[in-house]
């Protein structure tokens, strides 16, 4: 429970994640040229954020195979539908990263697929573990950002957002896991996310 | 339904279930602060990911780029509105042509004898019916309908939002405070009649189930019909 925490200290980033507004606007206008059918953009695009996308859909499904497979339906999706992107009412990379959470956790979900995780997690109960490059290589000001806002959440608010976001859990077992009333596992939940936002300065 | 502001950051975590995202979305459509608060968040919850980022195998790369080659983005959403709004109307303005086609047809073989009635039609002007009728909002409006002379309940659905892909909407009657299965449907426009004997039911629910039903309803209805409200 505590990669939260897991974002390196110290090494800023030569080019690993882009961070910033300009590469946010780059993002956008990618999506854009994709929505025209520029293969080149999305091939762009998707170097830009397949780290975070994978990165996110394994720590969600746990299993490599599967998390490829989350991530190529999520990729595909949003070159299909990235005409439905509108930068006006948020980021690229919110977007994308949406459709692949929504992916991995429907995925997760279904009973099929909760039944390998459970033996998958009892084979591989090992979080998994960073390559100390490439921490080096996401340690990036956004990520610091990440860190120390982390830290300013509680312990139970951090474990209900962890439980939610990367176990994939409905709040209505994080609060049966937690043994919490349902009530207070959906404000842990808002109110962890809130002042995450608030202490990342999240515009909205 | 103030309470429903709070599910906005499970709903930004995807931590809902199908049902709850329904009725969230629909109360989405309706709340300006949820709609910039849900937006706020999923913008923090991208930002978690970075914590996260792990390189993806090459061959990935590959099979997106390859994929993509072989799909065509869909064009961008026009006057979505004005679509929308007249779909339903061409629907309905199709099914009472074709039902007035039917009716006309069919006058010829039914003459002066009294008509024989559906199942349905039977309950519905039954004497003693009554109704419960639930406004889905968005997705729609249902509306049960029971004999208890005829020990039977209907239901008929209007513009009803059909189910996710994989699932089926699930008929239950209340029997003794127990969910008994009363058969599945589709969404749309329809009338059914539910199995089992409705007139020592409490209640009639609607869920949405894995695709061919479950034994007992997995989630909470989608809507429950209170037969002692019902006019």
């Amino acid at each position: 429970m505590d990669h939260l925490k897991s974002v390196p200290d110290g090494v800023p980033s030569t080019g690993g994640t882009p961070s910033g507004g300009d590469a946010a606007a780059r993002l956008a206008t990618l999506m854009q040229r994709s929505s025209l059918g520029d293969e080149g953009a999305f091939a762009e695009l998707y170097d830009a954020t397949s780290a975070r996308a994978y990165g996110l859909a394994l720590r969600v499904v746990r299993n490599p195979a599967h998390a490829e497979e989350v991530v190529q339906e999520a990729y595909l999706d949003a070159w299909r539908t990235s005409s439905r992107f509108e930068p006006a009412r948020g980021s690229a990379i919110g977007w994308l990263l949406t459709i692949v959470h929504r992916k991995a956790v429907d995925r997760v979900r279904s009973a099929e697929a909760a039944t390998a995780r459970d033996a998958t997690y009892h084979r591989e109960s090992q979080p998994v573990e960073h390559d100390s490059t490439l921490e080096a290589a996401h340690a990036s000001l956004e990520a610091q950002r990440v860190r120390s806002a982390v830290a300013g959440l509680t312990e139970v608010q951090r474990e209900a957002v962890e439980l939610a976001f990367f176990g994939g859990y409905t709040h209505t077992q994080v609060a049966t896991m937690l043994d919490v009333p349902v009530g207070t596992a959906k404000t842990r939940i808002r109110d962890g996310l809130i002042r995450l936002r608030d202490a990342m300065g999240v515009g909205s | 339904m103030s309470d429903i502001h709070k599910l906005s950051g499970a709903y930004a975590l995807d931590a809902v279930d199908d049902l709850e995202r329904a009725a969230f979305e629909r109360h989405l459509t309706e709340c300006e602060d949820c709609r910039t608060e849900v937006a706020s968040l999923r913008e923090t919850t991208a930002m978690l990911a970075e914590s996260v980022a792990v390189p993806a195998p090459p061959s990935l790369r590959a099979a997106v780029l390859t994929g993509i080659t072989q799909v065509r983005p869909l064009p961008p959403i026009v006057a979505p509105h004005r679509r929308a709004a007249w779909f339903p109307l061409l629907v309905a303005a199709s099914i009472v042509a074709v039902l007035g086609l039917a009716a006309a047809v069919w006058q010829p073989w039914t003459p002066s004898e009294t008509p024989s009635l559906t199942a349905a039609e039977q309950v519905l002007r039954a004497p003693d019916a009554q109704s419960v009728s639930i406004d889905l909002g968005k997705d729609g409006r249902a509306t049960v309908t029971r004999s208890k002379s005829l020990h039977k309940a209907v239901i008929r659905t209007e513009d009803m939002t059909p189910a996710p892909s994989g699932r089926t909407y699930q008929l239950w009657l209340q029997q003794r405070g127990e969910m008994i299965s009363a058969g599945l449907m589709q969404g749309g426009d329809q009338e059914i009649v539910l199995d089992g004997d409705a007139a020592t039911a409490s209640a009639a629910g609607v869920t949405v189930e894995p695709a061919g039903g479950s034994e007992s309803p997995n989630l909470p209805p989608v809507a429950l019909f209170d037969f002692s409200q019902a006019t």
